[in-house]
């Protein structure tokens, strides 16, 4: 692998000393990609940039932030007001947030799609599902920061769903909070683990794409590249497709920032949180509301808190819970139609989530946990055995020709 | 492989100059686009405006009686308004200003004899000196002294003795009428 | 570039999606949508409408509701001079201190220094208003779902309670308000000022004026955040285009 050498005498000084451009060469331009990724596959690196995004907007927010309960709020508005764009540092921050949880789980939805979670890619998929959970909590923990109502409310709920645990419950909860309510103690560490955990997941990340390197990206056919052919180099391909993306993501995320900054979130959170008042509706970011609605559809509180819990954790076992031998839903006729199924049932779960528990809310709320759960318990695994897939290509520059069936002949089509 | 993999953009012949106008422009808009967007990160750190609104300040003079000093806070920084008498004004302005290691006149140090207005902080290496109550030593020279490094001023704030290489700053201030003044 | 426009849906409608149920809780009322001067992408202020409003907030709101996060000076940007700015900060008392004694005292308003609260604190707010809590209103077009419409209800919103309706002591009717009875009395009258600009002081036109300074107090910030906005999405577009044309020529020779 080491065959490579640089024209640049600086270069190959440093790279004989430490080899980073050939890593560079490696892994973001030699970088062999199948070359059937469609537009669905941009999303892994528009989360990379929200990443940086956040992590950059975020530093200089903490420049000018204040940890205390009497001057959190405050402070907030400061930067709003007074500190040179701290308006717009501020709404790209919050906004990026709702960008960085739409991205992602369109990258996921894509994964299991195109079985991205199947062998040999099991282990970056755990890693994809470390980096959502890393997220969440960082996420709510932000959210609590600008101490108005809904931060306090919000982190009083959340935190008490610790409280479900039998024996040790109580005891998590004083933990987490450092005293007896959500107050002062709780809104520092909450900053402090803020601001850390972001670079935990610029950690996970790093292992997320070691893992996509060792065992190569999946594509849109599912099947595995057999000869160079199949593929081509990340770069100039994939940079600029990816960066040709990102040109229109920064238009659909600037959007929010310039002209609707605070239709993702609740104005109950410009009220300067008030231990005493408790807001009328009690709704969690946008993001959570899909496992809000799973929290609420189980009428025990241990049992509400295991649910929305194990919504995520049943990810982990998907590699095993789907028996086909075929990745793609391309080739997959039921299974395609049960994923945007539950697509649907996902994006209904997260309307429900907004929804008041009470009324037709309950059983509608139950019915759809029951299907999120029933797709990967009991439809995956059976769909393995039932489902006769379509044939698959044989290779990816042979695609399937219109009729299906396999193409007549692996031509290779590629001028160069 | 190692070989064709460096040649990966040139590779077809057709259109090539147009691709490379095409790249060289998009990758100058681009350039310029990420530096313009750090640029409210890099300002965002310059003052913000309530720092600004407090960049000048009024102070009263009426209750400083002859021979008195006060100290007001300007921009986070000791200011020292002195009113002074009639005798330190004849020691500063009697001084030989060749003899001076930072040579200026009394007169250009005041817009009215009686009133001294100045930064109190020492030129060396940021303290504040001492000599604006009556029990502080005020150096050999009357006027004020260092006590990190011993440098001593006179009665016009001039350094005379010491390590300072330079009077104390006179900020920029205007008397808004007989017994007002605004710093900054 | 089909999958494309897809992609561009999915997310959209998820988005929407998002933003919708983030607010489908609660509000039965309807608001209706008043064409604000700061709508749209191009919107901006009315310098005129503003001062009118700082007229009501001062002679009416001020009494008892908060701007605690507006300052004197900020009123440069609804289109007073420094002197005026420097002289209605002068006709408030600020306390300040301590002084050389150890005591606070009161000195005239300067640019730099907030609206003054008219209560110290919000017990004594409460005992001065009838155990109701008059809210601070530097944030409330943002703190309120669809908020510079509802503000505009609210004060228009006054009438007689119908038949059947019992209200509480010290409550008044007011179609917009949730629960329709509210502890503030109707504050606007024809007439009760006259504007310095001789706009004829109606209800309508006064609950206009200060929902738009209202809002102003909230977002200060909008007219420079739109018109910056404006900038970089046709910079965006520009360089995605160019984008687009470069990843068309690359891709050319892929199949």
């Amino acid at each position: 692998m080491s065959g490579h050498s640089f024209e640049n005498k600086t270069i190959k000084w440093v790279d004989e000393r430490l080899p980073v451009f050939t890593l560079l060469r490696h892994s973001a331009i030699d970088y062999p990609t199948p070359k059937n990724l469609n537009y669905w596959w941009n999303f892994g690196s528009l989360a990379g940039l929200v990443l940086v995004i956040m992590i950059a907007t975020g530093l200089f927010l903490a420049m000018f932030y204040t940890p205390h309960t009497s001057l959190a709020f405050d402070s907030v508005e400061r930067i709003m007001r007074d500190v040179n764009y701290g308006w717009l540092i501020r709404y790209m921050h919050a906004n990026g947030a709702s960008m960085f949880f739409i991205v992602v789980y369109i990258h996921m939805f894509r994964g299991l799609y195109y079985g991205s979670y199947k062998g040999p890619r099991e282990v970056l998929w755990w890693l994809g599902i470390v980096i959502l959970l890393l997220m969440m909590g960082t996420a709510f923990m932000g959210y609590v920061l600008p101490w108005g109502q809904m931060s306090f409310w919000g982190a009083t709920v959340i935190t008490n769903l610790f409280s479900a645990f039998p024996l040790v419950g109580e005891h998590i909860v004083t933990l987490l909070w450092g005293g007896f309510s959500v107050d002062n103690p709780t809104l520092n560490r909450f900053f402090a683990l803020h601001f850390l955990l972001p670079f935990v997941i610029v950690g996970v990340v790093i292992l997320h794409i070691w893992a996509l390197h060792t065992t190569k990206s999946n594509n849109p056919l599912g099947i595995d590249v057999k000869s160079p052919q199949d593929t081509i180099p990340f770069h100039p391909y994939y940079t600029i497709k990816d960066l040709f993306g990102v040109g229109v993501f920064m238009m659909f995320y600037f959007a929010f920032v310039f002209w609707a900054p605070n239709a993702l979130g609740h104005p109950d959170n410009y009220i300067p949180a008030n231990p005493m008042v408790t807001p009328a509706h009690i709704v969690p970011e946008w993001y959570f509301l899909p496992f809000y609605a799973i929290l609420r559809a189980v009428p025990d509180k241990l049992g509400g808190v295991l649910a929305m819990f194990g919504a995520i954790v049943v990810l982990f076992f998907l590699p095993w819970l789907d028996t086909s031998k075929v990745r793609s839903a391309r080739f997959r006729p039921i299974y395609k139609q049960f994923f945007w199924l539950f697509a649907a049932n996902a994006v209904f779960l997260g309307y429900l989530g907004a929804m008041p528990a009470e009324g037709i809310y309950v059983p509608l709320s139950q019915l759809a946990t029951a299907y999120y759960f029933g797709h990967f318990i009991i439809l995956m695994p059976l769909l393995g055995y039932l489902e006769r897939p379509r044939p698959l290509p044989q290779s990816i520059s042979a695609p399937v020709l219109k009729g299906g069936g396999y193409a007549a002949s692996a031509q290779p089509m590629e001028k160069a | 492989m190692a070989d064709t993999s460096t040649q990966a953009h040139g590779a077809s012949g057709q259109g090539e100059t147009r691709r490379d106008f095409l790249l060289y422009a998009t990758t100058a808009v681009g350039a310029v686009g990420t530096a313009l967007a750090v640029w409210p990160l890099i300002h965002s750190l310059n003052p913000a405006a309530d720092v600004l609104a407090l960049a000048s300040t009024e102070v009263n003079l009426a209750p400083i009686a002859e021979g008195q000093a006060i100290t007001v806070t300007w921009r986070g920084k000791p200011v020292f308004i002195r009113h002074r008498t009639a005798e330190e004004i004849e020691t500063a302005r009697a001084v030989n200003i060749n003899e001076l290691p930072d040579p200026q006149t009394d007169e250009d140090r005041v817009q009215r004899p009686e009133w001294l207005v100045m930064i109190g902080v020492c030129t060396h290496l940021g303290c504040v000196p001492l000599g604006q109550k009556a029990a502080d030593p005020k150096g050999a020279f009357g006027g004020w002294f260092c006590p990190c490094h011993g440098s001593h001023y006179d009665t016009a704030g001039r350094i005379r003795r010491g390590p300072a290489p330079a009077n104390l700053e006179i900020p920029e201030y205007t008397f808004l009428d007989d017994t007002t003044i605004r710093i900054g | 570039m089909r999958k494309f426009f897809k992609i561009a849906m999915v997310a959209a409608g998820l988005t929407a999606a998002a933003a919708g149920s983030a607010h489908a809780a609660g509000e039965e009322i309807h608001y209706e949508s008043q064409n604000w001067s700061w709508n749209g992408i191009f919107g901006h202020y009315d310098r005129a409408q503003l001062q009118r409003g700082l007229h009501i907030y001062r002679e009416v709101c001020g009494n008892c509701h908060a701007l605690s996060l507006v300052a004197f000076r900020n009123l440069e940007a609804i289109g007073l001079d420094e002197d005026s700015v420097r002289a209605l900060a002068a006709e408030y008392q600020v306390v300040d201190g301590p002084n050389d004694e150890g005591e606070m005292f009161e000195r005239e308003g300067r640019p730099s220094d907030r609206f003054v609260k008219p209560f110290p604190n919000e017990q004594a707010a409460r005992a001065a208003n009838n155990g109701a809590y008059p809210p601070d209103l530097s944030l409330i077009t943002k703190a309120r779902v669809n908020g510079p419409n509802y503000l505009y209800a609210l004060m228009t919103g006054y009438q007689d309670e119908p038949e059947g309706v019992e209200l509480m002591p010290g409550m008044n009717y007011n179609v917009a308000f949730p629960g329709h009875q509210i502890a503030m009395p109707p504050q606007l009258f024809d007439d009760m000022v006259s504007y310095a600009d001789g706009t004829p002081a109606t209800v309508d036109q006064m609950a206009r004026d200060i929902t738009a300074f209202l809002n102003w107090a909230a977002e200060p910030e909008l007219e420079q955040r739109k018109s910056l906005g404006v900038k970089v999405m046709l910079f965006l577009a520009v360089l995605t285009a160019m984008l687009y044309a470069l990843k068309r020529r690359i891709w050319s020779d892929v199949h």
